[in-house]
């Protein structure tokens, strides 16, 4: 056994103690990070049940989705036939930057997260999925190596790149493109957990859930319930944006007031009108409810709302909360992946009609057309790519309805038109094959 | 496959009609076939209710997912 695997199987490490932050503690990129991590986190703990270790901790998967990660891991793990482990760093949501952040700064946790995962499951293939270009990707590449070098991985990570899209991480996408195709969506059953990369078995997880396992099986579960909530335990890396001083990804636990966050960003540098959570598939807030709601999917999900994958946008009084909203779904529509007839069709729709909606006088109907190609696109696809977007634009016809009125009475309640919301650039062309 | 047999008006368990809508190009043979469970949107794509079929019109569901030209209506079990 290498000298780099803790082979005490019931020796525990010491645990850091419950301040913040947890994943971000200990910056380990470039060349010798191997030696800085190890030496930071500890050795890498073999021999452990991590399901039954993930599942005492209570870990939910932290992609969007918010799955039982021990659900996830079991099933798969009962699959039995050589079975495939993704870590998912397909961050296609324009707002977010944590899996970045992650894979730029603490590599190894990931991988770390990746070899216990893949061990759990006992796969014989593994692969990380990490957007073509990424400025993180030199530096991974150079882990991988230094990792296998040490003797560290019982299995050769693979890794693949996803096209800059929104939809690339998709979990049917990304595993159609580890398959050697093109990250576009399928149709479901079968899930990837029953036929996923080349027909076998597939874990798809998150990197940040990935790292979160890498310090459960080190430090174990109570110690991750130390922080965050009882019903969702553990921290969580926040991508906070807007009407902040300091743009950033802030890991806090679970349950954090909103007012705590954005003075970890920097403090508010303007009067809030709305909150965005969950990114681009999420869904808006007033101000005066978002400020009083801890962060909580308990707290968010009675709202309409969820945590999503920790995207938080603040937006300032002086925005209008409908253009940021158009211009949005435009970029929602153009990212659809044009497969299916209804979402094809109708995205496009409802973009042109908010469009309409964000400029003074708008036909009075307006609002009623969105609502009715919005349940004409809910539901009725192979992913959930329309249902995300018609959760966010529902949101803000509720949040932003009196803008909406100000608007067919010829008036608008913003005084800049600077954009909060980022989307990319319109002159980067998305690649068309999705490769 | 399930369905053919009677069921007690009001409790239906039979099978539902579901859409692969990767493969749905809208042409409509199912709406045409089976008016009383299958509508079309604007653009022509099919609109089913989220409902058991019901024992009597469960031969021509099984028919429209038959005559289907992109296979892509099929009989799912309850559940």
């Amino acid at each position: 056994m290498n000298a780099l695997y803790d082979t005490t199987v019931n020796g525990t490490l010491t645990p850091p103690g419950a301040e913040l932050p947890r994943l971000l503690r200990a910056p380990a990129a470039g060349p010798g990070g191997l030696d800085v991590h190890v030496d930071a986190y500890g050795p890498l703990p073999s021999g452990r049940d991590v399901i039954a270790l993930v599942d005492a901790a209570g870990l939910t998967g932290r992609g969007g989705a918010g799955f039982p990660t021990a659900r996830k891991l079991a099933t798969v793990a009962a699959a039995g036939r050589r079975t495939v482990v993704v870590g998912n760093g397909g961050e296609g949501e324009p707002a977010a930057g944590k899996d970045l952040l992650l894979l730029h700064t603490v590599p190894h946790l990931v991988l770390d997260g990746l070899s216990l995962a893949a061990e759990a499951v006992r796969a014989s293939d593994t692969y990380l999925y990490v957007e073509r270009g990424s400025p993180a990707l030199p530096g991974l590449e150079a882990a991988v190596r230094e990792r296998r070098r040490a003797g560290m991985d019982r299995r050769r990570v693979e890794i693949v790149h996803a096209p800059p899209r929104f939809l690339a991480g998709e979990e049917s996408a990304l595993v159609n493109r580890v398959s050697g195709g093109a990250a576009l969506p399928r149709a479901t059953p079968p899930r990837v957990f029953e036929r996923g990369v080349r027909g076998r078995p597939t874990l798809v997880q998150n990197v940040e859930t990935l790292a979160q396992i890498a310090l459960i099986a080190r430090y174990g579960p109570a110690w991750f319930r130390a922080l965050g909530t009882a019903a969702e335990p553990g921290t969580m890396l926040f991508s906070v944006s807007g009407a902040v001083a300091a743009p950033r990804v802030i890991e806090a636990e679970i349950g954090v007031s909103l007012p705590a966050l954005l003075g970890a960003a920097g403090g508010q540098i303007a009067r809030l009108q709305a909150v965005l959570y969950g990114g681009y598939h999420g869904g808006w807030l007033p101000a005066a409810d978002a400020l009083a709601i801890p962060l909580a999917n308990t707290a968010l999900r009675p709202r309409g709302v969820s945590l999503g994958a920790g995207v938080v946008v603040a937006l300032p009084a002086d925005a209008c909360g409908l253009a940021e909203t158009a211009r949005v779904a435009r970029y929602l529509a153009d990212e659809s992946a044009k497969q299916c007839g209804p979402c094809l069709n109708g995205l496009p729709r409802i973009a042109d009609a908010l469009a309409v909606l964000a400029r003074p006088h708008p036909d009075r109907r307006t609002r009623a057309w969105i609502e009715r190609w919005s349940s004409l696109v809910a539901g009725r696809g192979a992913c959930h790519h329309p249902d995300g977007t018609v959760r966010f634009v529902r949101s803000a016809l509720r949040v932003f309805a009196h803008e909406a009125d100000l608007h067919e009475g010829g008036r608008c309640s913003a005084t800049t038109r600077r954009a909060v919301l980022p989307v990319p650039a319109p002159g980067v062309p998305a690649p068309r094959d999705w490769r | 496959m399930a369905g053919t047999g009677r069921a007690p008006a009001g409790k239906l368990t039979g099978p539902k009609l579901r859409v692969n809508w990767i493969a749905c190009d809208g042409r409509g043979l199912c709406a045409e076939l089976l008016p009383e469970l299958v509508g079309r949107d604007e653009w022509g794509y099919p609109i089913i209710a989220d409902a058991p079929v019901p024992p009597h019109l469960s031969e021509y569901a099984q028919r429209a997912v038959t005559i289907c030209p992109k296979l892509a209506l099929r009989l799912v079990p309850p559940g």
